[in-house]
């Protein structure tokens, strides 16, 4: 049954590579960087989140789920129906590929939400808030079912086997994307579940990670007095969770909420201009519970904006590339090379220090 | 009867090294000591097993022993059973102990394990890698707002609750002048200042020379108000309100009238020689809505700089009780287990009342995620804390600090006789006579108390780099890293934690 595995600790590779101006590119060149980086996953994870890919339903929730049985999808059909208007709904394409074994059903749902639907009790409630309520429903009620992801105009493609084989199986040499975000995943368990593999969505935030979350314990009972199920036991669903919280529902900056989740030290806030100061000391005093502890380098991305965030003392590889209007950040700088050898600049992204991309002022998608 | 009371221990004295220097015979509070006819006599009934005398005798001669032929062997009448009796049969009063509740209870603290990182994800540390244990102590909002500036800088809007800080998730749970000796409240204040903690008045007032002290001082304000007065309130850095405590739930203060003496007097504002009597509850406050009252009025007194704390016993229900209290306005609750410790109380009311702190911080933490309100307050758990491993695991079930009473005393001498009660703390430590107090100096016990806060605040950094965080906030209410070993599915349930092995 989804949802009921032990929570998994994991190694792993990641990458990501954003226009600033919304080009579109196809899947290949992230599946040639993530492919570099082989020996970083173990075969048991691979995913990629993709933004821009459905410009012909952007105004639509797109719903990527996994089933385990047909009866699972007609029950979570039935629950959809009742939710939303389908415009339509298809399974997600898909072609043989020899490393890629036993898929589950996998669909996509372009979803729309009729306004009497949000009215709850006479009151108007956030339709994001409504979508999150679905997909918590869905991902922790509904047996065998499992939604990947539930943003506008993005997707999410994972599975299990190596991220390259996962890229191929989900044709996404097909899609066009501004933004994409790969993960391979070395867990350190057995597993066969897909929707374990990243990227993590929520919304269009999506996440993948490279590392452990070992304060995932009160992060995760944090995010619960907020009306969050974190069920599916792995941590990597903790991150996108906290930043739905922090920055869509309590309106903090994106900068700050990294700033909450990778919080400066004490000896540092100390030092800062007595202002300053007491921003960051009140961060940490009321957002204690959201930092995110362990080893991590992360690639969270939504529709305007790829941010790479290393925990507070760089227990993870992460760099960061730049090329004119492409951003790319890798577990490995060979990565980046590997589908861009002539950078304009690169480093290595420095402890705690998030690097927020976001699209060049005036850009629509 | 009770003259044909066997004693409970016997003083053995070493005449082939006794020198007979009598330094025993003074040292001894209990008056057990004397010399008679060229050597040192003991009447052993009036031993207390202090070991003032065992650990002062230059020659190392003086032994104390259980009395090993005491009563006949009996599972269910054990001799402390018929000891008692005796003495209630002699007296027909009370019977009076002190220091924490010392049955065979099951101790959760022994049945929980901490985890630790291997191989995926790296342990830290804390020799090279900045490790963080500062903890701030108050109300928290659920969410901040802030604006941004036109350098690109931010300025926080949300009007925070006073906050205060701590350098270690510590403070000295509640001690008053009177049970305890100026000098071991000099001591604590002293201490408290060194190690960036609190300590706290408990229930008898704040000594005028411990005003310098004030910012690391929690006054506490009980059902007695000894002390109490508006130029009180506003010295501390947080106010508390004793509404229980762990050893004596549901139970008074009763300060001797022979231990009212004219500083102590003055401290209490009450006559030297009167009893000092905390009634049972606070005579203006039958209510939550009362307690809310009070909060509030202090709040006002106090111009709303100061944390107001609550303190309560842990009794069966005790998450309901605190989730009003965190309703009805104050900053902090205060929650004493029943293995809390006490100057005095009735035996039967220590030994037999309360719950266990574990159980109660658990359910309180969990009660109050649940109705959503855990920021409103911090935890500070408290009751038979007795190391940095009880300590992080209390962390780990949703404490935001400890407090440690008994803990502190033993750093500061103390052999938990449990005689606190009778006023003759032959450590210098509960008592009030001068001969006694002048025992202790107040210098070198607060270096002993900062010493052991420095070994604790080394050992939590030590367990938490074992875990593989560098701040202490990510240990607090991470029951994820904790496991039970020998316990039933339903105090499991109740801890919030898997067993080990899962």
């Amino acid at each position: 049954m989804i949802g009921t595995f032990p929570r998994i600790p994991s190694g792993c590779a990641i990458s990501g590579m954003m226009s600033r101006r919304a080009r579109h590119m196809t899947g290949e060149a992230v599946i040639k960087s993530i492919a570099l980086m082989h020996d970083r996953s173990n075969g048991l994870g691979g995913g990629f989140a993709a933004y821009g890919i459905y410009p012909d339903f952007k105004d639509h929730y797109a719903f990527h789920i996994l089933y385990n049985s047909k009866q699972n999808r007609i029950d979570t059909e039935n629950y959809l129906k009742d939710k939303f208007v389908i415009d339509r709904c298809e399974p997600i394409p898909t072609r043989n590929v020899e490393a890629v074994t036993d898929p589950p059903i996998i669909w996509r749902y372009f979803l729309k939400i009729e306004e009497k639907n949000l009215y709850h009790n006479n009151q108007l409630i956030d339709e994001r808030d409504y979508v999150v309520n679905v997909v918590m429903h869905i991902n922790n009620k509904i047996d065998g079912a499992f939604v990947m992801s539930s943003g506008k105009n993005m997707g999410a493609f994972k599975g299990v086997g190596y991220p390259e084989d996962i890229g191929r199986f989900f044709c996404l040499d097909e899609y066009e994307a501004y933004i994409w975000t790969a993960h391979g995943r070395f867990p350190t368990n057995t597993p066969g579940w897909w929707g374990g593999a990243h990227p993590f969505c929520l919304l269009d935030w999506s996440v993948v990670h490279n590392g452990e979350i070992s304060s995932y314990g009160i992060n995760k009972r944090y995010l619960e007095m907020f009306g969050y199920k974190c069920e599916l036991q792995t941590d990597t669903e903790v991150v996108a969770y906290l930043v739905d919280l922090l920055h869509r529902k309590q309106g903090i900056p994106l900068d700050l909420t990294c700033k909450a989740l990778a919080s400066p030290f004490w000896k540092d806030i100390d030092k800062m201009k007595p202002e300053q100061r007491e921003v960051f000391t009140v961060l940490r005093q009321v957002y204690g519970s959201a930092l995110l502890n362990g080893p991590f380098s992360f690639i969270i991305a939504n529709s305007g904006a790829m941010i790479g965030l290393n925990d507070r003392i760089k227990l993870r590889p992460m760099t960061v590339g730049v090329k004119d209007d492409m951003v790319y950040m890798a577990s490995e700088e060979s990565a980046i090379r590997e589908i861009c050898p002539d950078l304009d600049e690169v480093w290595a992204a420095k402890a705690g220090e998030p690097i927020i991309v976001e699209l060049e002022e005036g850009v629509k998608v | 009867m009770s003259m044909y009371l066997p004693a409970e221990f016997i003083v053995q004295v070493d005449y082939s090294r006794c020198r007979s220097c009598r330094r025993c015979v003074a040292e001894c509070g209990f008056g057990t000591l004397s010399y008679q006819n060229d050597r040192v006599i003991a009447d052993h009934k009036k031993c207390a097993a202090c070991q003032r005398c065992v650990s002062t005798c230059p020659e190392g001669a003086i032994t104390v022993i259980h009395n090993p032929l005491a009563y006949k062997k009996n599972y269910h009448w054990t001799p402390e059973h018929i000891k008692n009796l005796h003495k209630q049969a002699a007296t027909g009063g009370k019977l009076l102990t002190g220091g924490g509740n010392d049955k065979v209870y099951k101790s959760y603290f022994d049945h929980m394990v901490l985890d630790a990182c291997q191989v995926t994800n790296p342990s830290i540390d804390p020799l090279r890698e900045p490790m963080e244990l500062r903890t701030y102590l108050g109300s928290k909002p659920d969410s901040l707002s802030f604006t941004c500036l036109e350098n690109g800088e931010y300025k926080l809007e949300t009007e925070m609750s006073p906050q205060v800080r701590l350098e270690v998730p510590i403070v000295f749970a509640a001690m008053s002048f009177g049970a305890i000796s100026l000098n071991a409240h000099k001591a604590l204040a002293m201490a408290a200042k060194e190690c960036g903690i609190l300590y706290n008045t408990g229930e008898g007032g704040l000594h005028k020379e411990l005003y310098a002290y004030g910012d690391r001082t929690i006054v506490q304000v009980a059902s007695g108000r000894f002390g109490v007065n508006h130029e009180y309130l506003n010295q501390g850095a947080v106010v508390e309100i004793k509404c229980g405590q762990g050893a004596k739930p549901g139970i008074g203060g009763h300060l001797p009238g022979e231990k009212v003496n004219q500083e102590v007097s003055q401290t209490r504002m009450i006559p030297v020689g009167s009893d000092a009597i905390s009634p049972a509850p606070h005579h203006d406050i039958y209510s939550i809505e009362d307690l809310s009252q009070l909060i509030y009025a202090i709040k006002e007194a106090t111009n709303y700089e100061k944390p107001v704390c609550v303190k309560i016993a842990a009794v069966h229900n005790v998450a309901a009780i605190a989730s009003g209290i965190a309703r009805a306005g104050a900053d902090i609750i205060f929650l004493d287990g029943f293995r809390g410790g006490t100057g005095a109380a009735p035996t039967i009311i220590r030994d037999n009342l309360g719950i266990p702190i574990e159980l109660a911080l658990a359910a309180v933490d969990e009660r109050l995620r649940r109705e959503g309100i855990r920021n409103k307050v911090s935890i500070i758990a408290a009751g038979g804390i007795r190391s940095s491993g009880d300590m992080a695991k209390a962390i780990a079930l949703g404490a935001d600090a400890v407090a440690i009473g008994t803990a502190a005393l033993i750093a500061m001498g103390c052999r938990l006789c449990q005689k606190c009660y009778t006023g003759n703390c032959s450590w210098g430590i509960a008592t009030q006579r001068p001969e006694l107090t002048r025992r202790l100096n107040p210098e070198k016990a607060a270096e002993c108390l900062t010493n052991m806060i420095r070994g604790w605040s080394l050992e939590l950094k030590e367990i938490l780099g074992s875990l593989g965080v560098n701040a202490v906030e990510s240990l607090r209410g991470s029951r994820e890293r904790l496991r039970g070993v020998g316990l039933s599915d339903t105090e499991l349930d109740i801890l919030g934690i898997k067993p080990a092995g899962r």
